[in-house]
C-alpha cells in the first residue's frame, strides 16, 4: 500500500476548466500554422518522390519538366543543401532529401518551390525518376528471412532461467501474432511556415512536438548556430507522437526554401502524402513461450519482441525499450527473458505514437492472461487478479521495485461497479442461446512507468513576468496538442499569485523563451512544466514576500496571496498594487524556472535503475458482439476507472481517458495499415484507413477517476500524468473479442491477430470451427 | 492552365467578389481568398468533415465543392454564426460547456454540421446524433462530448 499523501487546499488547481483556447475553437478563431496570414510573397513546398521502388540506387532523376512548369521558382534536391542533410532525432540516418539512394517507398527526393501549393504539386508530379530496384525487406518476416542488418542492435531484460523452467515445466503455452501499426491521423497534417530574418535568421513556425529539436535541424541543416533559428508552435490539431522527430522534415524543407528564394516558405503536407511520408506506431512480431502453474500464474516468460522499424533508426530505441518495460504490463514474471529486436525494413520510418511502444508490449501480458485462461477454462479476470504484482512479487523484469501498486484497488472496484461477475453470467447464457452472434467480457489492467527512459529528458524549463497591472506571462518549453497543457499549467501558476487564470497570458512555446526544452511527450507534460512554471511563479513571489514584508514591517508568514489580493498582516493590496510598487523599488518581477525529476535512474547497459518516477495505473471492462458469420464487431459497453492521482483539471483528464480510450480501439479494431509486395502504402487515405467515428464509440460509455489521495511520488499538486496511460484501456476490448470467439471452443485460446478487424475476427473463428 | 474567373460569392450574409481559377475549392476560396480560416482542412478529399460549411442552409463538403458551383447561393461558415459581437450560437455554447473538443481542429466542421443535423431534423436521440455526426471525425475521440453537446443545443433549440 502506498503511503498516505497530505492533501493541499487549492483555489484554481483541480478545477474542471476549459481547455484554454475554448472559446477560440467554437468559433473557428484558433490560428493554427496554416490560418496565420502569410508574409507577402510566401512560397509554397511540395515534396517529389518516385513513383515506383522500395528500395535502391537512384539512376534516372530528370526533374526538367518539374523546372518548366509554370510558377515554379525553384527545384531542391539534397545537393542544394548548405549543412547537414540530415532529419534525425540522433542516428543521422533520415536524409531531408535522398542522396543518390531511396531506401522506402515515398521517401522524398526533390522538393518543388512554387508560388501556389498547386502549382508546386502539380509540378512535383512530372518528375521522371527510376530505380534500380533491389530486394526489399517489407515485413518483419522479410527481414528476418533476408538477414538485413538491423536499426539498432538487439536488447534484453533477464531474470532467472526462464528457458529451463519452461522445458521442465507440465504447463506451459506458447504462440506467435502481430500486432498492427497505426496512423497518427493528427486532424491537422504537417506543416511548417519560414520567415527568413536579417543578418541570416530564421524563424520557423513549425506544427511539432519538439521545437528544440526542430531548431536543431534546421540549424545544422543551413550551417548556421542555433541561436539563428527559432522555432514556434502555438498549438497543434492533433500530434499523438507524430509531430516529434515526424516534423522535422517539412520545417527543414520550408526553412531550405526560404534560404534560398529569400522569400517566406510554407509546406503543408496533402492528406496522402503525410500518410506515405511519415512514421507510424511500430507493428510487432511478437513470439513467446510460458510456463504457469495449476492455478494460471505465470512461472516463467520467455518471449520476443520482434519490430518493424523501418528504413532508420528515428525513436526506435526507446519506442522499443518501452515496449519492453510494458511486457509485464501490471503481472509479476518470477523468471522472464524479454528480448527485443528492431528490425530494418523498407518501409517509413516507425516513430513515437502514444505509449511509445507500451501498447504494444501489454499486449503480449494480455495475450498470455487469455490465452491461460482460456486453456484452462478458467475466468480471465481470476487469471489476471493471480498474476498482479503485490508485496513479495514486487520486481519488474528490469529489477525496479514497483512500490505505488494500487492495481489491486481500482479492478476491485471497477469489478464491482462494471458488475463484471453477473455480467459474466449474462455473457455465459447469451451464448448459450445464440448461434451466430456471440458475446465477450473482459476486464483489463493498466499500470504505465511515467518518465522519459532516456533520463536526460526529464527536465523543463518555463518563464514568468507579472506586469505591474497583476496580469501575469506564462512561457515553457510544453507544446500544446489539445490535450490541455496550457491550461493546466495555467492553473498552476494562477493558482501561486491566488489570481483568477484569466489574468494569465498563456503564450506560444518558442525555442526563443524557453531554450533546450524537451519534446512534449511520454505524458510528462504537465508533469515537468508544471513544476517548472511554478519555481518560477514561486520566486517572484518570494521576492514580492520579501519585499512586503519590509515595507509593511511584517513576517513573511504573515503574508498570503489570495484571490487577487495579497494578504499583508491585517491589511490587504491588490497584487498589481504590490507589484507597482516592488517594481519603483527596483525589485525584478520576472523569472525563470526550472525542474528535473528526482530520483530517476536508468543505467542501460547494465539494466539496473529505477527508471520510472512513479507509475499511472486504470482498468477497463469492454462487453462485445461479433458476428460470426461475417466477422463485425460492436462494443457495446465500457466502463473505465482510471487514476490520475489528485487531478490538476478533471475535465481535460476525462477528455484524455474517453479519448485516449478511443484511439486504442482504433488502433485495435479498424486501423489497418496494408503494404503491398512493393512496399507502397495502400491504405494512404481516411477512405481506406478506418479511425473511429462517433458512431465506433460504445453507446454506454462510463468512465470515472479513481478516488485517489494523491500521488504518492511528489509531482504537481500530487497529479498522475494522463496522456498516454488511457490508451491501453482498450486492451480490454481485444481481450473482449478474444472472449467472444473463445466461447465457440472451449478449452482454446483464438488465434486472432489485431487489429481485430472482420476479416480478422472471421479467420479466428474458422480456426475455432470445429 | 485555365483562364481565371471573376465571381460572386455570397458569405455570411455578405456579397465577395473574387477572382479565381474555376478549379479553386470552395474551401481554398474561402480560406485563402476571403481569409476565413475557420473551415479547416483535415483531408481535404471529402472524407473527414473539418471542412463542413451551408450552402443554403444544407450541410456541404467544402473540399468538394468548387466556388464556382455555388455562386450566387448563401454560404454559412462558423465565422458566419457568431456575425460581430453576436453571442454564440446555441451549438457553439453547447460544444463550450461540454468540452466537446480537445486540439480543436475538427470543431468548427462538427459545429456546422450539428447545427444541419438538428435543423434537418436528425438529432431526436444519441443513436440518430452518432450516426448523422459520423461523417465528422475527431481523432482526439471527443465524440462522448460531442454527442452530448449536439442533444443540449438540441433541446435548446426546440
Ligand atoms: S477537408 Fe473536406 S472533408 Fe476533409
Ligand atoms: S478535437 Fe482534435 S480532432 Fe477533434
Amino acid at each position: 500500500m502506498p503511503a498516505k499523501v497530505k492533501r493541499i487546499a487549492t483555489d484554481t488547481v483541480g478545477l474542471a476548466l476549459a481547455h484554454d483556447s475554448a472559446e477560440l475553437h467554437v468559433q473557428g478563431k484558433a490560428v493554427y500554422i496554416d490560418d496565420m496570414r502569410e508574409p507577402e510573397g510566401t512560397l509554397h513546398v511540395a515534396p517529389g518522390y518516385a513513383a515506383l521502388g522500395a528500395k535502391g540506387r537512384i539512376t534516372v532523376c530528370d526533374l526538367s519538366a518539374v523546372r518548366a512548369f509554370p510558377g515554379v521558382v525553384a527545384v531542391l534536391t539534397a545537393g542544394d543543401i548548405p549543412g547537414i542533410n540530415d532529419c534525425s532525432p540522433a542516428m543521422g540516418d533520415d536524409p531531408i532529401l535522398a542522396d543518390g539512394e531511396i531506401l522506402f517507398h515515398g521517401q522524398v527526393v526533390f522538393a518543388v518551390i512554387a508560388e501556389t501549393r498547386d502549382a508546386a504539386r502539380r509540378a512535383a508530379r512530372l518528375a521522371k525518376i527510376e530505380i534500380a530496384g533491389e530486394l526489399a525487406a517489407i515485413t518483419v518476416e522479410d527481414a528476418l528471412e533476408q538477414g538485413t542488418e538491423d536499426v539498432l542492435p538487439p536488447y534484453e531484460f533477464r531474470r532467472g532461467d526462464p528457458g529451463k523452467l519452461i522445458a521442465a515445466s507440465k504447463s506451459t503455452i506458447s504462440d506467435s501474432f502481430h500486432v498492427g501499426g497505426q496512423e497518427h491521423f493528427y486532424l491537422e497534417g504537417q506543416v511548417a511556415l519560414a520567415v527568413p530574418e536579417e543578418a541570416g535568421g530564421m524563424l520557423v513556425y513549425s506544427s511539432t512536438q519538439h521545437p528544440t529539436e526542430m531548431q536543431h535541424c534546421v540549424a545544422k541543416m543551413l550551417k548556421v548556430a542555433d541561436a539563428f533559428v527559432t522555432c514556434e508552435c502555438r498549438r497543434m490539431g492533433g500530434g499523438f507522437g507524430g509531430k516529434e522527430s515526424q516534423a522535422a522534415q517539412w520545417a527543414a524543407l520550408a526553412a531550405l526554401g526560404a534560404r534560398i528564394t529569400g522569400r517566406p516558405v510554407k509546406c503543408r503536407l496533402d492528406r496522402d502524402d503525410d500518410m506515405i511520408m511519415t512514421g507510424k506506431r511500430h507493428d510487432l512480431r511478437i513470439d513467446y513461450r510460458a510456463a504457469h502453474d495449476r492455478t494460471g500464474r505465470l512461472t516463467a516468460v520467455d518471449a520476443a519482441l520482434l519490430a518493424r522499424c523501418g528504413y532508420s533508426a528515428d525513436l526506435s530505441l526507446g519506442v522499443n525499450d518501452r515496449a519492453m518495460f510494458h511486457a509485464d504490463n501490471a503481472y509479476y514474471y518470477p523468471a522472464v527473458r524479454i528480448k527485443s529486436r528492431r528490425l530494418r525494413t523498407n518501409t517509413v520510418s516507425n516513430t513515437a505514437f502514444r505509449g511509445f511502444g507500451g501498447p504494444q508490449g501489454m499486449m503480449l501480458a494480455e495475450r498470455m492472461m487469455d490465452q491461460i485462461a482460456h486453456r484452462l477454462e478458467l475466468d480471465p479476470l481470476d487469471v489476471r487478479k493471480r498474476n498482479f504484482y503485490a508485496p513479495g512479487r514486487d520486481r519488474t523484469p528490469y529489477g525496479m521495485k514497483v512500490v505505488d501498486n494500487i492495481i489491486h484497488d481500482v479492478v476491485a472496484e471497477l469489478e464491482k461497479t462494471s458488475d463484471y461477475r453477473a455480467r459474466r453470467e449474462a455473457v455465459r447464457a447469451f451464448n448459450a442461446k445464440n448461434q451466430v452472434l456471440k458475446k465477450g467480457l473482459a476486464l483489463t489492467p493498466v499500470k504505465f512507468g511515467i518518465s522519459f527512459t532516456l533520463i536526460h529528458l526529464n527536465q523543463a524549463g518555463a518563464l514568468v513576468h507579472l506586469y505591474t497591472d497583476g496580469s501575469v506571462h506564462l512561457n515553457h518549453g510544453g507544446t500544446e496538442m489539445g490535450q490541455g497543457l496550457y491550461i493546466k499549467v495555467a492553473q498552476v501558476v494562477a493558482e501561486e499569485f491566488g489570481i483568477d487564470p484569466e489574468r494569465v497570458k498563456i503564450t506560444a512555446t518558442t525555442t526563443g523563451k524557453v531554450p533546450n526544452t524537451s519534446p512534449t511527450a511520454a505524458s510528462s507534460g504537465s508533469d515537468l512544466n508544471g513544476m517548472a512554471a511554478q519555481e518560477a511563479a514561486a520566486r517572484i513571489k518570494a521576492r514580492l514576500v520579501d519585499f512586503a514584508a519590509r515595507e509593511w514591517k511584517v513576517k513573511p508568514a504573515q503574508i498570503r496571496f489570495a484571490k487577487g489580493r495579497v494578504i499583508i498582516g491585517n491589511q490587504s493590496v491588490t497584487l498589481a498594487e504590490l507589484a507597482r510598487r516592488a517594481h519603483q523599488a527596483r525589485i525584478q518581477l520576472s523569472s525563470t524556472g526550472f525542474y528535473a525529476t528526482p530520483g530517476i535512474t536508468w543505467d542501460r547497459d547494465k539494466v539496473k535503475g529505477k527508471p520510472f518516477f512513479y507509475f499511472a495505473y486504470g482498468a477497463s471492462c469492454s462487453e462485445v458482439t461479433i458476428d460470426t458469420l461475417t466477422g463485425e464487431m460492436r462494443v457495446d459497453r465500457v466502463d473505465i476507472l482510471h487514476d490520475v492521482g489528485r487531478s490538476l483539471n478533471p475535465a481535460i483528464d476525462l477528455g484524455q481517458i474517453e479519448g485516449g480510450f478511443v484511439q486504442g480501439m482504433g488502433w485495435l479494431t479498424t486501423e489497418e495499415l496494408v503494404f503491398d509486395t512493393q512496399g507502397r502504402l495502400s491504405t494512404h487515405a481516411p477512405s481506406t484507413y478506418k479511425i473511429p467515428c462517433a458512431s465506433d464509440v460504445p453507446e454506454d460509455f462510463r468512465v470515472k477517476l479513481f478516488a485517489s489521495a494523491g500521488n504518492p511520488a511528489s509531482t504537481i499538486y500530487r497529479s498522475k500524468a494522463v496522456g498516454e496511460p488511457p490508451l491501453m484501456l482498450a486492451l480490454s476490448v481485444f481481450s473482449a473479442i478474444t472472449d467472444a470467439i473463445a466461447s465457440l471452443k472451449p478449452g482454446c485460446m483464438p488465434p486472432l491477430e489485431a487489429p481485430a478487424t472482420p476479416e480478422a475476427i472471421m479467420k479466428a473463428v474458422k480456426a475455432m470451427s470445429p | 492552365m485555365s483562364k481565371p474567373l471573376k465571381i460572386k460569392l455570397h458569405v455570411n450574409g455578405v456579397a465577395r467578389e473574387l477572382v479565381i481559377e474555376p478549379r479553386v475549392t470552395l474551401l481554398d476560396a474561402l480560406r485563402e481568398h476571403l481569409n476565413l480560416t475557420g473551415s479547416k482542412k483535415g483531408c481535404d478529399q471529402g472524407q473527414c468533415g473539418a471542412c463542413t460549411v451551408h450552402v443554403d442552409g444544407e450541410r456541404v463538403l467544402a473540399c468538394l465543392t468548387l466556388a464556382a458551383q455555388v455562386e450566387g447561393r448563401e454560404i454559412t461558415t462558423v465565422e458566419g454564426l457568431t456575425p460581430d459581437g453576436a453571442e454564440l450560437h446555441p451549438v457553439q455554447a453547447a460544444f463550450l460547456k461540454h468540452d466537446a473538443f480537445q486540439c480543436g481542429y475538427c470543431t468548427p466542421g462538427q459545429i456546422m454540421s450539428a447545427v444541419a443535423c438538428i435543423r434537418e431534423g436528425h438529432a431526436s436521440s444519441d443513436a440518430e446524433i452518432r450516426e448523422y455526426m459520423s461523417g465528422n471525425l475527431c481523432r482526439c475521440g471527443a465524440y462522448p462530448h460531442i454527442v452530448a453537446a449536439v442533444r443540449e443545443a438540441r433541446e435548446a433549440l426546440s
